[in-house]
């Protein structure tokens, strides 16, 4: 067991470090307005250009063919470094290894290059009214229209992320409707500027429209913009929620950015507040753990294992970790906790991030589900009295 | 980078546990606890034969020099099965604070298993265990000396049968480094028996709520139930890596192994509490029995969240270190 770096991943991360500190523009408006959309997608562009926008990818298709410890160096050093958030990080992390896996080489040419640059934004469209945590309960469907050679999309989605400053949507629908739950489902890719799709923005509870509702009146999608097998959507999909409650969706550098910052707040005005010690501690200690738990489970993918089940203690770990860092910076800050934008402590940053991290705990499946995940197939718990109604 | 434990240690920890899982180790403890250490010694005994005694003593003083990292896996086991004796005294202090003395002698002997050492060291740990069974020593302000047991103290563990010291014949003046560095090695040795005590404590109240049936349903059925424990098992996967990673920097003497001690410490005695509580908790009455051998881990990770310096003191460091104050 060794904690220290190859001579080349040590290269990569100075190289990284160096190009970040030289290229990123700081904060930027959020992505949720139209000003922030495009600032951030020129980001997107910016990083593109310097071919570090999909380090993971093959380098043919832009990337660095980084390794996984690579991609986390990557994401230490880019979180380390003030750089913003990544609009384009549905697309990259969600869809992408999907693309990978069960797109046919025409949707993998068609859509894996506007990826890379902000040139097209992905918007997921899971969750429905009636389908949130019970996901297999979805009513949004698909029927077939042979004349054309696709489907027919009718239905409802919501809280697709993204959604209102987004070109593409990928979500579920119910191919077959006389199958039940995790059956008869497809996974469509779709344009949201289709016709028959209308987008209804809704604001998050930070005020911007980081989400959005979408309403399918007899969209149609060709065969080619179905996603793997008709019929096969949830397995699909499946493998979608495992990597965004896995590694994919929150690298360690995200909390150890995090947690440095509350240090040097701590510095600036715990003395004002010393009975607050203990938890700026424990947010630090929380974001070392994470880096190292990180470190152990690349160390076991890399080694051809799979995250299974262990992406849902891993969930539940840093979303976790993410309320109480921030909680605990707003804590310190005392009256001032409350101001956001100019005259706010690092403009706003504090309550934006807390506002975030709010968010965490119900994404990606909500730590309630996790923790059933955790207590049935890690512990070996019964399944009991969350078992569907009547099933 | 490789974050895992190399095939060598998980070996080691395999025939460790296996040794462990073959004894009556709840009997040794009980009989520890009212003054009967023979079983207990045997245990002791055995677990040399497999190295676990020698792992800490360098090879000049008949001993192995393992890393702590080979002592974490080998005592995570230890608090696993909740094994009675000075353990992390004589695998840890021990080889640092005698090494050099004219007790050193001692050293091959505590490496082949036939002698025991206890260590006490206020203000962190003010008090000596097993000091009848063991040989006893005072690390007070840097000056060790032989110990004289002045009166017995009781535990609220009843296997950690507890003494208050005061200094008799001097051995010698120990480096003010050498202090720390064994220090550190004792709070890691005790986070690494609290890791796997609170994952005896998980493994049985699973095994206990998917048995216990109230309202016509296993209790482990309900989400209430299912979600406590699920935290203990997040809390215990998160703790784990951070004692490991303190066993490296350890090891390599970097100088942020103090801080990743500390951490280690207030994670593993936080994770241990949580699954202690739970543990309890789930079990009902039955789990606030004297009788269940439950009652075993609940109480030691008690008395060793407190040993080897609490969280308040470990918590401090990693600011101080974090802050350079």
């Amino acid at each position: 067991m060794s904690l220290e770096f190859s001579r080349s991943e040590d290269a990569f991360r100075a190289e990284a470090r160096a190009w970040l500190a030289e290229h990123h523009p700081g904060r930027l408006p959020s992505m949720d307005t139209d000003e922030g959309a495009a600032a951030h997608r020129a980001w997107e562009r910016t990083l593109a250009e310097g071919r570090w926008s999909v380090v993971g990818w093959p380098e043919e298709l832009g990337g660095r063919d980084a390794s996984l410890t690579e991609w986390v160096i990557f994401e230490e050093e880019y979180y380390r470094s003030g750089a913003p958030t990544r609009i384009a990080q549905n697309g990259i992390s969600l869809l992408s290894p999907i693309l990978f896996e069960h797109g046919t080489p025409e949707q993998q040419q068609c859509y894996l290059p506007p990826m890379t640059d902000g040139t097209e934004v992905w918007a997921q469209a899971w969750s429905e009214p009636e389908a949130g945590s019970d996901l297999a309960g979805i009513r949004s469907r698909a029927t077939r229209d042979d004349e054309r050679g696709g489907w027919v999309l009718d239905g409802q989605k919501i809280w697709s992320s993204r959604a209102p400053f987004a070109d593409r949507g990928f979500g579920l629908f119910r191919s077959d409707p006389d199958a039940e739950r995790h059956r008869g489902l497809t996974y469509f890719l779709f344009p949201l500027d289709a016709d028959g799709v209308t987008v209804r923005p809704i604001a998050q509870l930070d005020g911007d429209a980081g989400f959005a509702e979408i309403f399918f009146e007899g969209v149609f999608v060709p065969d080619a913009d179905v996603l793997g097998g008709v019929g096969d959507g949830w397995r699909v999909a499946m493998s979608t929620a495992g990597n965004e409650r896995g590694l994919s969706l929150r690298a360690p550098g995200r909390f150890l950015a995090a947690a440095d910052r509350l240090l040097a707040l701590w510095q600036e005005r715990g003395a004002s507040a010393p009975h607050l010690a203990d938890r700026v501690v424990d947010a630090w200690i929380g974001a070392h753990a994470y880096r190292l738990y990180t470190w152990g489970t690349v160390d076991r993918l890399q080694g051809g294992g799979d995250l299974g089940a262990d992406g849902s203690v891993n969930k539940l770990f840093w979303s976790e970790l993410d309320v109480d860092l921030h909680e605990t910076a707003l804590d310190l800050l005392g009256p001032e906790q409350e101001l956001r934008g100019e005259g706010a402590p690092r403009d706003g940053a504090w309550v934006d991030d807390y506002l975030f991290s709010l968010g965490g705990p119900i994404y990606a499946g909500t730590n309630e589900i996790q923790r059933n995940i955790v207590a049935e197939r890690l512990l070996g718990l019964p399944r009991g009295d969350n078992r569907r109604a009547g099933a | 980078m490789r974050f895992a434990l190399s095939e060598e240690q998980q070996a080691f920890g395999k025939a460790v546990e296996a040794l462990l899982a073959a004894t009556d180790v709840p009997a040794a403890t009980r009989a520890w606890a009212s003054g009967d250490t023979a079983a207990g010694e045997a245990l002791w005994g055995r677990l040399s034969e497999l190295g676990v005694t020698a792992l800490g003593v360098p090879e000049e003083f008949g001993g192995i020099g393992g890393s702590p990292l080979d002592l974490v896996v080998a005592l995570d086991r230890i608090g696993y099965h909740g094994a009675p004796g000075p353990y992390v005294e004589s695998l840890t202090l021990a080889p640092l604070l005698l090494a050099g003395t004219s007790q050193d002698g001692l050293l091959e002997q505590v490496a082949e298993g036939a002698a025991r050492v206890s260590v006490a060291a206020p203000p962190l740990a003010p008090y000596a265990l097993d000091a009848e069974s063991s040989h006893t020593f005072l690390l007070a302000d840097g000056a060790l000396s032989h110990a004289i047991v002045e009166r017995p103290l009781t535990s609220v563990d009843p296997a950690r049968r507890l003494a208050a010291v005061t200094a008799g014949e001097p051995v010698g003046q120990v480096p003010p480094a050498t202090v720390d560095l064994a220090l550190d090695h004792a709070a890691l040795a005790a986070s690494a028996v609290l890791v796997g005590a609170g994952q005896r404590l998980l493994d049985e109240a699973v095994a206990y709520v998917g048995q216990r049936r109230q309202f016509g349903r296993a209790i482990g059925e309900y989400q209430a139930v299912k979600h406590a424990l699920a935290d203990v098992r997040v809390a215990l996967d998160f703790a784990r890596p951070l004692v490991h990673g303190a066993a490296l920097e350890l090891g390599d003497r970097s100088d942020v192994a103090a801080r990743d001690v500390s951490a280690a410490k207030v994670a593993a005695s936080e994770a241990a509490h949580l699954a202690a509580r739970t543990a309890l908790q789930v079990h009902g009455a039955v789990g606030y029995t004297l009788e269940l051998d439950l009652s075993i881990w609940i109480l030691k990770v008690r008395a060793l969240v407190g040993a080897w310096g609490a969280p308040a003191h470990h918590r401090a460091r990693v600011l101080d270190s974090l802050t350079g104050a």
